[in-house]
């Protein structure tokens, strides 16, 4: 267990903890979504698209000078968008290792795990699957 | 004609009762599948509780009284689209299985190296995809009738590709994204002069209008039975009887023999039962003929103009939204409707909407060629029910507009 990764887990619950309503917690991931940096066009490659069956996900994670990993991530949905600045921020900076193994049990406990059933095709059960493959690889280059 | 009155008929189905993100349910995905009224729930528990065991093989009391109860549905069936012989309504499993069915039957056996097919570029994928399948195995040919900006089949680009002379013309009686109704009397007749077979999918008409495959001279029919307010897993084609008989069966084993022999070979069984190989959903078809009996109860014409009254008054409220682009304007349409918010993706609306309770379709709705037709990713579309009110639709607009204030905002 990552302690940096169950510190920021810890955070975001605390976070949405005040929301009362669907709504209100909707508002809030919208404004995530749009405070998010936009990749800019150029990078939105198919080589970097997470298909889903309706919103689309692009992922890029490159490494740092520190061995840590850097992700950065765009949808075309601003829903989707703030659910993947979420998963972001939990996991950027860790080592390959701590992405490899990361449980993003917050997402279950805020709720929004809904959007990641396969049903709702929106790509971010790829994109956490993505994230992990990426901390493998990583590893593996050392 | 009697009116119908909504608030009578949600008392037959309870899951209209239950709430959704803790607001209470709108269900306006009728297109994808209706909710199930108290008369179908029941057949099937009756069926499982009281009289469940296999048709057609049995000498005992059970399975006489399955069979008749199985054969019974299929004579409303063929009542509810008047077939003029019992023997062609077969059960499927839906109208994909229907189609299926026929693209590997009837389109083995007819459709030769060169020869056309011809579609429309409204189909569900279902309608598209066996005839891909069939053409590539066959050599054969895919054209499809291109759609105008309003949502209606290029009635010049029809009759230009009739000069093809395609062996089949397939098209949906109701399109299920636009809502657009076809006048599939009139094109069966056009096909048919020009020597085609014609096979309409009717699941998106079935549940909503009065179907009548004599009347529509048409070769094929199929439709879903989940979307009739019946079970999901059954489903109807319907073929003329002689085009039926002519057919090589497409699923072996039992059930659609007449002899076999590891001598001699195998005999088949005459219709229905050469395409209905397995043992079939019996409960699923018993509760599927009691769906159709509960809407002819309540009457077609009366559902229709409901639903018409529910679409008119969503797309006015709805066009009234700045940015909101209707997709279809077909001047004689079903209850669908379909749009697109500048720049707002679908998912973020349905999202928003099934927070407040409100249950609609997003994406592309099988229908990817016709999403790229309009040039959109995808639209959010409603759909009505004999069991939707005006307040639902009113929740529909109000409940858009909040959705787009947030996601703009």
């Amino acid at each position: 267990m990552n302690e940096t990764l169950e510190a920021r887990q810890v955070e975001i619950v605390e976070e949405f903890e005040s929301f009362e309503d669907w709504m209100d917690k909707y508002e809030y991931v919208i404004e995530l979504g749009k405070s998010l940096n936009s990749m800019p066009e150029s990078a939105k490659l198919d080589d970097h698209l997470i298909r889903g069956c309706q919103s689309r996900v692009w992922l890029v994670a490159a490494k740092n000078d520190d061995g840590t990993i850097r992700f950065e991530a765009d949808s075309d949905a601003i829903i989707t968008k703030g659910l993947v600045a979420l998963m972001v921020r939990a996991l950027n900076g860790l080592t390959p290792k701590a992405v490899a193994e990361a449980d993003l049990w917050f997402i279950a406990k805020i709720g929004l795990d809904t959007h990641l059933s396969p049903t709702r095709a929106n790509g971010l059960q790829s994109m956490v699957q993505q994230m992990r493959h990426y901390g493998l690889a990583f590893q593996a280059k050392g | 004609m009697k009116s119908l009155d909504p608030n009578q008929i949600r008392l037959q189905f309870p899951i209209l009762n239950r709430e959704v993100n803790g607001k209470p349910l709108i269900y306006l995905d009728h297109a994808a599948s209706a909710q199930k009224p108290l008369a179908v729930i029941e057949a099937q528990r009756e069926y499982l509780s009281h009289y469940h065991s296999n048709v057609h093989r049995g000498v005992h009391a059970l399975s006489n009284q399955a069979t008749e109860a199985f054969e019974s549905a299929r004579r409303s069936v063929s009542a509810s689209i008047n077939a003029e012989f019992v023997e062609e309504v077969i059960w499927v499993a839906g109208a994909t299985d229907g189609i299926n069915l026929i693209a590997q039957s009837w389109g083995r056996d007819n459709i030769k190296q060169g020869d056309v097919v011809l579609i429309t570029e409204m189909e569900h994928h279902a309608n598209i995809v066996p005839w891909q399948m069939l053409v590539k195995a066959c050599g054969a040919r895919l054209e499809a009738v291109g759609v105008t900006d309003d949502g209606v089949l290029d009635k010049t680009d029809f009759q230009n590709k009739l000069k093809l002379q395609p062996k089949l013309v397939a098209l949906t009686h109701v399109s299920n994204t636009l809502g657009t109704i076809n006048d599939v009397k009139f094109w069966a007749d056009e096909a048919h002069a020009a020597g085609s077979i014609v096979l309409i999918d009717g699941s998106q008409a079935m549940p909503h209008m009065d179907v009548d495959v004599q009347a529509l001279g048409c070769d094929f029919y199929v439709f879903s039975g989940h979307k009739a307010y019946g079970p999901t897993g059954i489903g109807v084609l319907y073929g003329k009887r002689q085009l039926l008989e002519e057919m090589s069966p497409w699923r072996g084993g039992g059930e659609m023999i007449d002899v076999v022999s590891l001598k001699h070979g195998t005999t088949f069984a005459g219709l229905p039962y050469k395409f209905e190989a397995g043992t079939p959903h019996i409960s699923g078809a018993i509760a599927l003929g009691v769906a159709l009996n509960w809407i002819q109860g309540i009457g077609k014409g009366a559902m229709q103009d409901h639903e018409n009254t529910l679409t008119a008054q969503a797309r006015r409220g709805l066009g009234q939204i700045e940015g909101l682009r209707l997709i279809g304007n077909a001047p004689n349409s079903s209850s669908v409707v379909s749009f697109v918010v500048d720049d707002v993706h679908p998912y973020d609306i349905g999202t928003l909407l099934d927070s407040q309770g409100i249950a609609v379709r997003t994406g592309h709705h099988c229908t990817q060629p016709l999403m790229e037709r309009f040039g959109v990713v995808g639209t959010v579309r409603a759909s009505f029910g004999a069991y939707n009110t005006l307040q639902e639709v009113d929740a529909l607009v109000s409940g858009t507009q909040r959705a787009i204030r947030m996601l703009k905002g």
